[in-house]
C-alpha cells in the first residue's frame, strides 16, 4: 500500500532494479490467440524446462531486488498472430514463432543457455531469416504506442508496470497539475476518439469537466463488436493497467471520483486481467479512497456487457450499466451531461483511454508529432481475412491502406489479387484498388464514404464475392439492431431480404434501386449511429462493384464462385467414362446414370459440395 | 426578454418555452405526423415520422430537436415525404392489414397516416410469425400482429402508471411488447386501467368487446336487463355521435338504451350518493379513533388492484365501501330478488377496469356476479351505432324510478377530486349555498394529478391529497411512509383526470378531459339536489330495504385472502 506519493517513487525505483536484475527473459504471447494455440501450456513447459538447469527463474516481479535471474512472463497480445503461438526472448529481442510445447526444452538450452539462436523456429520469409522481431517486415513500419506494452511485460502484475514507469502520468496529472491543465494537454494534443467516430477527447473532458454536478462518471467503452476487431481486447489483455490508469487521468481532469469498464462478457480473458489488475491497484492503494494521501478517490467497477451490439453506442451503455435494457435513446441530452445514472459522464473508447497516459507523460506537442495535423497519434488495427500476415497492428494516423496491406500484411494470401478491404465493421464501406493509396485518418476516410471505425480491417481477394459480403454484414446488423427505431428494425431486414434474394439468384433489377432507396431512408432516419451506418456496406458495395450485383441478378452468375446457390455443377458428358465413382460419392444421391456412359447431376438435389469434382479422375465434373 | 423565433417552412414562428421544435411545429398549425410522441410521457423518438429537414439538409427527429432561436427548418421537402412513405411502408408491410374487421377500424393511427400519404401498394411481404390473441385479461385484448413498436403503451404503464406490466423483450426484428416471461396478461401485475389502450396508435391494445353477449341477453324475452350509467360517461359519449365534447348527452344515452331494448335505466349516480354517506360516516369515525388514517378511497377497482399487489399492507387503510357501481347494483339485483324474469345488471362504464372488479368473488353472490355485464362507453357507441340509432335525433327521456333521483355530489364523481368535494360537502356544518362554493375553491378541482386541500371538520384541520394517475399516488404513499407527507383523506382515480379519462372513454386530448370535467360541474350546477343526504331515495332506502342490510349490501372486506 502506497501511502503517499514519495512511498509510491520508491516502491517504484526497486520494481526498475529488480526488473534490472532479470537479465534474460522469455515472454510468452499470452493473448487469446496463441493462448487457445496452446501459449499456456508452452509458459508452463518454459518453467519446466528451465528447472532442469538450475538457472534460477522469476516469474513474478517481487519487490525485494533479488539475483540475476531469468524472467519468464506471459504477456499481452505480440500482434503477430497469424504465426502464434509466439515467444519473445529478450535481451536479443529473438522472435519464435508457432511454437510448440515440444520446443521448450530446446529453447532454455539452447537461447538461454547458449545464447544461439533457433532458425527453425524463426519466421522467414522468402527464403531471408528474420531473428528479432524488429526485423520482420510486419513490425517494421508500425508505431506502437498504445500497444506499447503487449508482448514486453507481464499482463498481470502491476509491479512490472511500476517497474516501466506505470502510474507516473496519473500521478503527474494528480500533483503536478491542475485539472484545467490535464484538461488542456489533452485538448492540445488533438486526440480523437478511438471508438469510431473521432471527437475530440479533449473538448469531451472539457464539457464535462464544465458540468455543475457533485458526481461524475468516467466510463471505458471496451464492448467491441465489429467483426474482425479486436484491437480493444488485445489492449485490455495486455496491458490493463494502461487502461486504468487513462481513466484515473480522465477522473482527475474531470472531477469524477467513479469509473466503470463496460467488457464484452465475450472477452473472459481481458475481464479476469482488468480484474486483477483493479484488485492490484486497489491493494496498492492506487485507487480507493484518499489515493497517495492527495484527497483524490477514484473506483473502477467492471461491467460485463450480455452480447449486444448496440450496446456499443454511448447511451445504450450507460441503460445496460443502469440494468436497462441496451437501447439507444435519443439526444440531446448528450452523455456529457445527462450520462450514466443521469450524470455528466465521460465515455471514451479503450484505445483512446490507453492513449492518455502518453500524452500526459510526453506531452500534447510530442503527441501532436505523430501523424497528420487533424488526426494525430497512432491507430489499432486488426488485419483479417485473406491477407497474409493477419494480426494486431498499430500505425501512425494517415499511413496509407496500401502500406498497411503490402507492407505490414504482407500482401494478399496465396498470391490472390486484392479486391477490396471493408474498413470499420459492420457500419464501415469498403475501400477499393483505386484507394490504396488513401492514408487511413479519420477525415480522408469519412471522404471516401468510409469510417475508421473501431479499425477492424477485413482485407478480400479476387475469390470474394461482394454481394455476400454486403449480406454479411447487413446479416449482422440486422441481428444486433436493438428494434427501437423503425428505418433500421425493419429497413435493414428488407434490405437482407432483398440481399438474400440476390444472392441466390431471385433477384430483379429493380432490387438495386430498392437497396438503394431503403439505405437513403435507413441513413437519414435512424435513431442511432448503428442505424445511420447500418446501409453503408451496401451503398459502397453497390458504389463499386455494381457489375457483381447485376451478374448475380441478370446472369444468373457469381463473377468469384462463391454463392453456393448460383453454383451449377455439371458433367461434360464428352469427358465422363461412366465409371460411377461420383454418384456413389455423392452424399445426397444426386448422380445418376448408366454405366459406361455419361452420369447426369440432379441440380435439384445437389447441394454443390463439390465432392464429386474432386473425385472425378478424368476432370469431367465442372462448376459453372 | 425578447421573443425568440424560429422558422418553419419559411414562416416566423415564436418559441415559447416549448420542450421541443415539434411542439412548435404543430403551434403554427401543422400536425407532423407521429406514431410515439405524447406530451405527457418521455421523449422515445422512434417512429422517425417527424423528422424535419434543416438549412443544411441535415434531417432531425422534431420531437428530440430543442428549439433554437433563428433555427430554420422544413417539414414538407420532397425527401422528407418520400422519407415518411418508405416507413410507412416499412410498417404496413409486417402488419395485420384486416382493417375493416379490426376494432381499431376508422380510428386507427397507421390507417390514417397511410390514408394521409397516399400508400396505394406494398412493395413486401408480410413475413410475420402469425401470433396469438392475448385474450386472458378481462380488460384488454393485445393483438402483436397489430403492434408497431411505438412503446406508447410500454412508458404508459411504467411512467404515468408506475404498473410494469408490460415491456420490451427481444431485438431488432424478432422485438415485441411483452409481458414478463411473456406470461398472459392476467397473470400478471396488470391493474386493468387501460391506459395502454389509450395511447396504442393501433389495434395492438384495445378494450375487451363483450357487447356480443349482451346483444343475446338483450334478445331474450325471459331476462330482464337493467342498465345503470356512470357519471363520466355522459361526458365522453357525445363528440362520437355528433356533439361537442364534454356536452352532457345523458337524456339520450338513456333514451338510446330503452330503444335499444335494456328494461330499466338507472344513473350509478345514485349509487354515488349512498358512496359519500357510507364513507363520509366512516371517515368520521376513523377521524375520533385515528385508526387506519389516512383513509384511501375505494371507488377505483385499477387503483383497489394496484394496492393489493404493491401495497397489502394499506388495504386496511382503503375504505370498505363498496364502489358507485357495485352499491347500486346490490341494491338492483336486492329490489329484483322476487322478480319473476332472471335480472342482469349490466353497468356503462368509462373504465375498463371494472370489468374485472365486476368478476370479482367479493361482488357475487351464489356465483352470481351483482353486475353481470360491464360495457364500456366506447362499446355502448357500438350499440348504438349497431342499433342503427341516429343519436343526435333521439329525445331525451329520464331514468326511471324508484332509483331515479341522484344528487349532483354523485354526479361529479367522475372527475378527479369529486369524490373528495363530495364528501367534504356531507362533512361540512355549514350547509349553506356559500359553502358549497367554497368547497369548490379549497383546491379540490382542476386537472392536475396531485392536489391538496385542508378543511375544517369538528374544530379538527383534516389535510386531504386527491391524486389521479397510479404514479402520482405510489410517489405519494411513498413520502407518507417516509414521514415526509401526512394526511387523513386519500381520493385516488388510476386514470389521469379520473374517470372523464378513462381507458373506456373515447380517446381524447388534455383539452377534451378538461371540457369533459367542466360537463360533470355543470351538471352539478344544474341539479337542484346538491348534496347526497338531500337525495330523497337515500332516506327512504335507509329506513326501508337496507335496514340491517347495509353491511351486506354496501360493503366489502378487501383484506380477505385475493382470490380474484
Amino acid at each position: 500500500m502506497f501511502l503517499n506519493r514519495e512511498d509510491f517513487k520508491n516502491a517504484c525505483t526497486t520494481y526498475t532494479d529488480s526488473l534490472a536484475m532479470q537479465i534474460k527473459k522469455i515472454l510468452v504471447c499470452a493473448g487469446t490467440g496463441c493462448v487457445a494455440g496452446g501459449a499456456i501450456e508452452i509458459y508452463e513447459q518454459l518453467i519446466k524446462s528451465n528447472e532442469k538447469y538450475d538457472v534460477p527463474c522469476t516469474v513474478t516481479l517481487e519487490k525485494e531486488p533479488h539475483d540475476k535471474s531469468i524472467g519468464i512472463k506471459k504477456s499481452g497480445c505480440h500482434g503477430f498472430c497469424e504465426m502464434g503461438p509466439l515467444v519473445r526472448i529478450e535481451p536479443q529481442g529473438w522472435l519464435y514463432i508457432k511454437v510448440k510445447p515440444e520446443d521448450c526444452a530446446e529453447i532454455i538450452e539452447q537461447s538461454i543457455i547458449n545464447e544461439t539462436f533457433i532458425e527453425r523456429l524463426a519466421y522467414k520469409k522468402e527464403g531471408v531469416i528474420y531473428p528479432t522481431q524488429e526485423e520482420i517486415p510486419f513490425y517494421k513500419k508500425q508505431t506502437r504506442l498504445a500497444l506499447e506494452h503487449c508482448g514486453h511485460i507481464d499482463a498481470t502484475s502491476i509491479n512490472e508496470y511500476l517497474a516501466i514507469g506505470g502510474y507516473q502520468a496519473f500521478t503527474k496529472a494528480l500533483f503536478d497539475m491542475s485539472q484545467e491543465d490535464v484538461v488542456e494537454e489533452i485538448d492540445l494534443s488533438n486526440l480523437r476518439g478511438r471508438g469510431g467516430g473521432g471527437y475530440p477527447t479533449g473538448r469531451k473532458w472539457k464539457q464535462v469537466k464544465g458540468q455543475n454536478s457533485s458526481i461524475k462518471y468516467i466510463v471505458c467503452n471496451g464492448d467491441e463488436g465489429d467483426p474482425g476487431a479486436f484491437m480493444d481486447r488485445s489492449i485490455m489483455e495486455g496491458d490493463p493497467h494502461r487502461v486504468l490508469e487513462g481513466m484515473m487521468i480522465a477522473g482527475v481532469a474531470c472531477g469524477s471520483s467513479e469509473g466503470y469498464i463496460y467488457v464484452r462478457a465475450e472477452y473472459p480473458l481481458a475481464v479476469s486481467r482488468l480484474e486483477t489488475a483493479i484488485g492490484e491497484a486497489k491493494e496498492r492503494g492506487l485507487l480507493g479512497r484518499n489515493i497517495l494521501s492527495s484527497g483524490f478517490d477514484f473506483d473502477i467497477k467492471i461491467c460485463k456487457g450480455a452480447g449486444a451490439f448496440v450496446c456499443g453506442e454511448g447511451s445504450a451503455l450507460t441503460a445496460s450499466i443502469e440494468g436497462k435494457r441496451g437501447m439507444p435513446r435519443v439526444k440531446p441530452p448528450r452523455t456529457v451531461e445527462h450520462g450514466l445514472f443521469d450524470k455528466p459522464t465521460v465515455l471514451n473508447n479503450v484505445e483512446t483511454f490507453a492513449n492518455v497516459p502518453f500524452i500526459i507523460h510526453k506531452g500534447a506537442k510530442w503527441y501532436k508529432a505523430i501523424g497528420p495535423e487533424n488526426s494525430p497519434g497512432t491507430k489499432a488495427f486488426a488485419l483479417t481475412g485473406n491477407i497474409e500476415n493477419t494480426g494486431l497492428i498499430e500505425v501512425p494516423m494517415g499511413t496509407t491502406l496500401g502500406e498497411v496491406i503490402f507492407d505490414i500484411g504482407g500482401g494478399m494470401r496465396g498470391g490472390h489479387d486484392f479486391k477490396a478491404v471493408q474498413i470499420g465493421g459492420p457500419s464501415g464501406g469498403c475501400l477499393t484498388k483505386d484507394q490504396l493509396d488513401l492514408p487511413l485518418d479519420f477525415d480522408s476516410l469519412k471522404k471516401a464514404g468510409a469510417m475508421i471505425g473501431s479499425g477492424g480491417l477485413v482485407v478480400m481477394d479476387e475469390h470474394t464475392c461482394m454481394v455476400e459480403v454486403a449480406r454479411f454484414f447487413m446479416n449482422f446488423t440486422q441481428n444486433e439492431s436493438c428494434g427501437k427505431c423503425i428505418p433500421c428494425r425493419e429497413g435493414t431486414k428488407r434490405m437482407l431480404e432483398i440481399l438474400d434474394r440476390i444472392v441466390s439468384g431471385q433477384g430483379v433489377i429493380e432490387d438495386l434501386d430498392m437497396l438503394l432507396e431503403l439505405a437513403d431512408t435507413i441513413s437519414a432516419t435512424a435513431l442511432c449511429g448503428l442505424g445511420k451506418t447500418a446501409a453503408l456496406p451496401v451503398v459502397s458495395t453497390i458504389r463499386n462493384f455494381r457489375k457483381e450485383y447485376e451478374a448475380h441478378i441478370t446472369e444468373n452468375r457469381c463473377p468469384s464462385r462463391t454463392c453456393q446457390k448460383l453454383k451449377r455443377i455439371y458433367i461434360a458428358s464428352e469427358a465422363c467414362r461412366g465409371c460411377s465413382k461420383c454418384s456413389r460419392l455423392c452424399p445426397v444421391g444426386a448422380i445418376s446414370g448408366k454405366i459406361k456412359e455419361p452420369f447426369l447431376i440432379d441440380p435439384v438435389k445437389c447441394i454443390k459440395c463439390g465432392a464429386c469434382i474432386e473425385s472425378c479422375a478424368f476432370k469431367a465434373i465442372k462448376e459453372a | 426578454m425578447n421573443t425568440e423565433f424560429m422558422v418553419i417552412d419559411n414562416m416566423p414562428v415564436e418559441i415559447n418555452g416549448e420542450r421541443n421544435i415539434l411542439d412548435v411545429i404543430r403551434k403554427a398549425g401543422i400536425d407532423l405526423p407521429t406514431f410515439c410522441y405524447y406530451s405527457e410521457l418521455s421523449v422515445y423518438g422512434a417512429c422517425r415520422m417527424c423528422v424535419v429537414e434543416d438549412q443544411w439538409g441535415t434531417i432531425q427527429a422534431a420531437c428530440s430537436t430543442p428549439p433554437k432561436a433563428g433555427m430554420a427548418i422544413r417539414t414538407n421537402t420532397p425527401r422528407l415525404r418520400k422519407y415518411r412513405k418508405m416507413i410507412l411502408e416499412l410498417l404496413l408491410s409486417n402488419h395485420c392489414r384486416d382493417c375493416t374487421t379490426c376494432e381499431k377500424n376508422g380510428k386507427c393511427k397507421l390507417q390514417e397516416l397511410a390514408q394521409r400519404f397516399g400508400i396505394k401498394q406494398v412493395r413486401f411481404h408480410n413475413t410475420s410469425e402469425d401470433s396469438e390473441l392475448d385474450t386472458s385479461s378481462l380488460c384488454i385484448v393485445r393483438d402483436k400482429s397489430k403492434c408497431i413498436l411505438c412503446g406508447d403503451c410500454v412508458r404508459m404503464c411504467n411512467e404515468v402508471q408506475n404498473v410494469g406490466a408490460i415491456d420490451f423483450a427481444f431485438r431488432g426484428s424478432k422485438m415485441c411488447v411483452s409481458t414478463a416471461f411473456d406470461e398472459p396478461l392476467a397473470n400478471t401485475k396488470c391493474v386493468g386501467c387501460g391506459q395502454c389502450s389509450v395511447v396504442c396508435p393501433t389495434g395492438a391494445i384495445v378494450v375487451r368487446n363483450d357487447t356480443a353477449k349482451l346483444w343475446k341477453e338483450l334478445s331474450d324475452k325471459n331476462t330482464k336487463v337493467i342498465v345503470q350509467i356512470a357519471p363520466a360517461v355522459r361526458v365522453g359519449i357525445g363528440k362520437e355521435l355528433g356533439f361537442s365534447e364534454g356536452q352532457n348527452v345523458m337524456g339520450r344515452v338513456v333514451a338510446a338504451l330503452r330503444r335499444i331494448g335494456f328494461d330499466e335505466v338507472f344513473d350509478t349516480s345514485t349509487g354515488a350518493d349512498f358512496t359519500v354517506l357510507e364513507e363520509a360516516e366512516e371517515f368520521s369515525k376513523r377521524l375520533l379513533t385515528e385508526d387506519n388514517l389516512p383513509l384511501f378511497t375505494s371507488c377505483c377497482p385499477a387503483w383497489v388492484r394496484y394496492a393489493e399487489l404493491n401495497y397489502p399492507q394499506l388495504l386496511k387503510n382503503i375504505s370498505t365501501c363498496r364502489s358507485p357501481m357495485q352499491m347500486l347494483a346490490s341494491i338492483l339485483k336486492e329490489h329484483h330478488r322476487e322478480d319473476e324474469k332472471r335480472v342482469v345488471v349490466v353497468a356503462v362504464m368509462p373504465c375498463t377496469a371494472k370489468k374485472q372488479e365486476a368478476a370479482r368473488d367479493e361482488f357475487k353472490e351464489d356465483g352470481v356476479p351483482y353486475v353481470d355485464y360491464v360495457i364500456t362507453t366506447q362499446e355502448l357507441i357500438h350499440l348504438i351505432k349497431e342499433a342503427n340509432l341516429i343519436f343526435t335525433e333521439i329525445e331525451p327521456e329520464a331514468v326511471d324510478m324508484p332509483f331515479g333521483t341522484t344528487s349532483g355530489s354523485g354526479v361529479i364523481f367522475g372527475v378527479t377530486g369529486g369524490v373528495t368535494e363530495a364528501v367534504i360537502r356531507r362533512l361540512s356544518d355549514d350547509k349553506s349555498s356559500f359553502a358549497l362554493r367554497a368547497i369548490a375553491f379549497t383546491g379540490v378541482r382542476g386537472m392536475q394529478g396531485v392536489k391538496e386541500a385542508r378543511i375544517d371538520c369538528n374544530g379538527r384541520e383534516v389535510k386531504i391529497a386527491i391524486v389521479s394517475g397510479l404514479k402520482n399516488a405510489d410517489d405519494l404513499i411513498r413520502s407518507i411512509q417516509k414521514g415526509e407527507k401526512q394526511y387523513d383523506f386519500v381520493e385516488v382515480m388510476s386514470c389521469p383526470g379520473g374517470c372523464i379519462g378513462g381507458a373506456g372513454q373515447p380517446v381524447t386530448n388534455r383539452d377534451g378531459k378538461y371540457n369533459r370535467g367542466a360537463g360533470l360541474y355543470n351538471a352539478d350546477r344544474m341539479s337542484n339536489i346538491k348534496r347526497s343526504e338531500e337525495n330523497p331515495i337515500i332516506k327512504e332506502l335507509y329506513d326501508g330495504m337496507l335496514k340491517g342490510k347495509v353491511h351486506k349490501l354496501l360493503h366489502v372486506n378487501y383484506l380477505k385472502p385475493d382470490r380474484s
